[in-house]
């Protein structure tokens, strides 16, 4: 394994940092500056609602990732171990809890304020429900709403379901965070901050439809993630926001046309060997070693699903300024991991075909019921459906003890041999 | 004449054999029995069977396939750290044995059973699949308006196959039969509790999963006549301690271990092995002009505490301390499917609530096939001793 280097950053991802900085300084003093903090889950969330009565937003999703990255995950996941909770439970849910055992010290060192209000925006993953209710043990007496957003079972979202939740919204969630707030949610500002959503996801689209170009200018996995933060967290429907996504697409847009790769941490890559869709969150505590065996095999991810669970705009979703319940209903519903199996099956084939892709690769998720269960059956409807190598490999997202590098390295290598030698088969057969 | 031992004894094998009939014999049989009858298949843990009944359909519920099916196509569809019933459950979809279902309902638990509601739609299993998408909302106008919506998407499903419309009169007769069978169960185990020795767990369990694959009329029969036969005296107590089991909800144990945690010495006086069949607490008005409202009514106000419901408003570590005490009970045994995230994330809570309240508690975790019970029984036999010697 070689030894990371200091990572090699775009102009965007330093003004994304400067953004977390401020929102994490902000939160370390949001007490002393009388700010109301909820504590609420990425997809699925309400950020406007929020940032509309002047809350401050925490992800506890978000922290565990930031643990894992800084390699704290590993302890605070033996801590939760140690109070009961089991071994095959899911390690975000471990991790947070962890963290709030040791202190609740979030990912810049700083405290993180004990919530005034859980906001469970309950979309596309049954575990968060767990996971609020023994956050609502660690802070008894705490204010708690809940959102349940309909599974789309069927396959698209109906009047009954999107009634249910705005019936939701109106009468138990937003009371209770203008309770919280000690304000009236004012709806033209959140129809302003909706408009700029909306703005943001024009943006954010077409940053991720710029890996349709061969090659890519974006790798929309590795990098996406970073790209997708401000959208997926405490920022959507902000100035900063747009202005992030403004200068990210320029750059894009730059790179696009001189004809560059995508960046790594390392620099810019040079060729383009393969073209994958991936499905499935990445790792975390080994983010860059796990990326690395990607970029040294010049392998670019031009369309990946986890890019997606904080809403599916690239399939035409746009928050809605005239109807903000509504529109924002939808755009629970919309995440990816609300969409049914066969919706998902859909959505990988199109972004196979449409981002010219030579091969689909599932990485597997120890914790994710919601993303695992089922993947075996969508990568076999995959490779019947598009013909393409198919490729599987197994983690976790931030329990170090479920990601073998030498495991998957070696899967990868087998499989990129694969993706060569159907290149060459390919090719031969064109020439004849 | 047979003796009262023996008839019970008939009873139990009746019952034990219908169980664990993984070909659904009996309920396929029925179907053929008239034109218009359905079979509607659900997995654990509770939907409204009278909505079903009422529609000329035999609800069926499908729990697995435990440790009477080897899982062969089942292991290529799941990783090695997804529970184990989904992959049973798949298995027996690819081996037919789920043929002539008309229809599958999985209900809002978890995860897997939401992702394996599409598999089936993939793999083209029965004329309708539903996620059964219950509310997480309890009040009446919010929660309960979207779950009317979603039994009235049930009954048209059902009625586009077999044309039959539910009236108020079938309905409430529906309801009236699930209320009896309800209550006969409650009867069981409350005799149980005063005399635990009269029937094993094991046989309680054969009983009341017996009743999810046959007609709910068939049932309350057996039901009926095991109350009487348990009523009257019989057999001799053990110097037994008195565990409630819990976490077991969805992915049943096998019997083995059942008996092995009777076997060590613990007479399980409660449990959630089955606990679709006792999930509406007390009866369902069964005489309004409304009966699908009472169905939603009992939904909201009488479920049983469960890890599938949001309980922030009526906390489970509670309800599992008031069961203790209402059942004698000297301890819990914690008892969850590996993988299962719902009944795993409880568990820590819900052992501080036993803490607290000085109730104690062990825990294991099982899967549906598993097959060696010699810790299992060891770890409930030194519960037993501890309690039996210290408490």
């Amino acid at each position: 394994m070689s030894n990371p280097q200091e990572a090699i950053k775009e102009k965007s991802m330093i003004i994304q940092k400067e953004m977390l900085g401020n929102l994490f300084t902000e939160l370390s003093t949001a007490k002393e500056n009388g700010k109301k903090v909820v504590y609420t889950f990425v997809p699925g969330n309400l950020t406007e609602l929020i940032l509309a009565l002047d809350m401050l937003p925490v992800y506890p999703e978000i922290n565990a990732l930031q643990s894992g990255m800084r390699k704290k995950s590993g302890s605070y996941i033996k801590d939760a171990e140690k109070i009961g909770f089991s071994e095959d439970v899911c390690t975000y849910v471990k991790c947070d809890i962890g963290m709030m055992l040791n202190g609740n010290i979030g990912p810049t060192g700083e405290k993180l304020p004990d919530p005034d209000m859980l906001l469970l925006s309950y979309t596309g993953c049954f575990t968060f429900l767990k996971w609020f209710e023994n956050l609502e043990r660690l802070f008894p007496g705490v204010e708690i709403a809940m959102l349940h957003t309909p599974y789309q079972e069927d396959g698209r979202i109906t009047d009954d379901q999107v009634n249910y939740m705005v019936k939701q919204l109106k009468e138990e969630v937003i009371p209770k965070m203008e309770k919280v707030a000690g304000k009236k949610m004012d709806y033209n500002r959140l129809s302003k901050m909706l408009a700029n959503s909306a703005k943001s996801e024009d943006l954010w689209v077409k940053v991720l439809e710029s890996a349709k170009n061969v090659p890519s200018p974006i790798d929309s996995y590795f990098a996406g993630v970073y790209y997708m933060g401000p959208l997926n967290t405490a920022f959507r429907g902000t100035d900063m926001a747009l202005q992030y996504y403004q200068e990210l697409f320029n750059e894009v847009d730059d790179r696009l046309k001189k004809g560059l790769l995508p960046i790594n941490p390392e620099g810019e890559m040079k060729k383009e060997r393969y073209r994958l869709v991936v499905e499935g969150p990445p790792n975390w505590t080994n983010f860059r070693e796990f990326w690395k065996i990607f970029y040294d095999m010049g392998a670019v991810i031009v369309a990946s699903t986890y890019t997606k669970v904080g809403g599916v705009y690239d399939r035409g979703f746009r928050h809605e300024p005239e109807k903000p319940l509504e529109s924002l209903s939808k755009y629970c519903m919309g995440c990816y991991t609300n969409l049914n199996l066969e919706q998902r099956v859909d959505l990988i084939e199109h972004y196979i075909k449409e981002y010219k892709a030579d091969g689909f690769l599932i990485n597997s998720i120890k914790s994710c019921n919601s993303f695992s269960a089922g993947q075996l059956l969508m990568m076999r409807e995959i490779e019947q459906r598009c013909g393409v190598p198919v490729g599987f490999i197994e983690s976790d997202l931030v329990d170090p003890r479920y990601f073998s590098y030498a495991n998957i390295k070696n899967r990868l290598e087998s499989y990129f041999q694969m993706l060569e030698q159907r290149k060459i088969i390919m090719s031969q057969e064109a020439t004849v | 004449m047979n003796s009262p031992e023996q008839q019970l004894e008939k009873l139990l094998d009746e019952c034990k054999t219908l169980a664990f009939d993984l070909n659904f014999t009996y309920a396929k049989d029925w179907k053929k029995q008239s034109k218009n009858r359905l079979l509607v298949g659900y997995l654990p843990i509770y939907v409204p069977r009278e909505i079903i009944h009422a529609a000329n359909a035999l609800p069926v519920g499908i729990m697995g396939v435990g440790d009477r099916k080897q899982i062969i196509k089942g292991d290529a569809y799941y990783q090695s750290y997804i529970c184990h019933l989904p992959r049973g459950i798949i298995e027996m979809a690819l081996d037919h044995n789920l043929e002539n279902f008309d229809g599958f309902l999985f209900p809002a638990i978890c995860d897997c059973v939401r992702n394996l509601s599409g598999m089936f739609k993939i793999v083209k299993k029965g004329k309708f699949t539903r996620y059964f998408d219950y509310p997480q909302n309890f009040d009446a106008l919010i929660g309960g308006v979207f779950y009317r919506e979603l039994l009235e998407t049930v009954i048209h499903d059902m009625y586009l196959l077999n044309g039959v419309k539910i009236t108020i009169e079938n309905l409430n007769h529906s309801i009236k039969l699930y209320n009896i069978n309800r209550r006969l169960i409650e009867k069981i185990y409350d005799i149980r509790q005063e005399f635990p020795w009269r029937l094993s767990a094991v046989d309680v369990y054969h009983i009341i999963r017996a009743g999810l694959v046959i007609t709910v009329e068939k049932h309350n029969e057996i039901l009926e006549e095991v109350v009487s036969l348990i009523e009257k005296d019989s057999g001799e107590p053990l110097d037994n301690i008195r565990v409630v089991v819990s976490g077991s909800f969805c992915e049943q144990p096998p019997v083995g271990l059942i008996k092995s945690i009777e076997m060590a010495g613990c007479y399980i006086v409660d449990d959630d092995f089955m606990l679709g069949s006792r999930w509406i607490q007390g009866d369902i008005n069964a005489a309004t002009n409304n009966p699908v409202n009472e169905i939603v009514k009992s939904f909201l106000e009488q479920s049983a505490p469960s890890s599938a419901i949001y309980d922030v408003a009526n906390p489970k570590g509670k309800r599992l301390v008031d069961l203790v005490k209402k059942r004698k009970a000297d301890g819990v045994i914690f008892c969850a499917a590996s993988f299962c995230d719902p009944a795993l994330l409880d568990r820590p809570d819900l052992q501080k609530s036993c803490d607290e309240a000085g109730v104690n508690h062990i825990n294991f975790q099982f899967h549906e096939n598993t097959g060696q019970f010699k810790v299992i029984k060891e770890q409930a036999g030194t519960f037993s001793d501890s309690i039996k010697l210290w408490v």
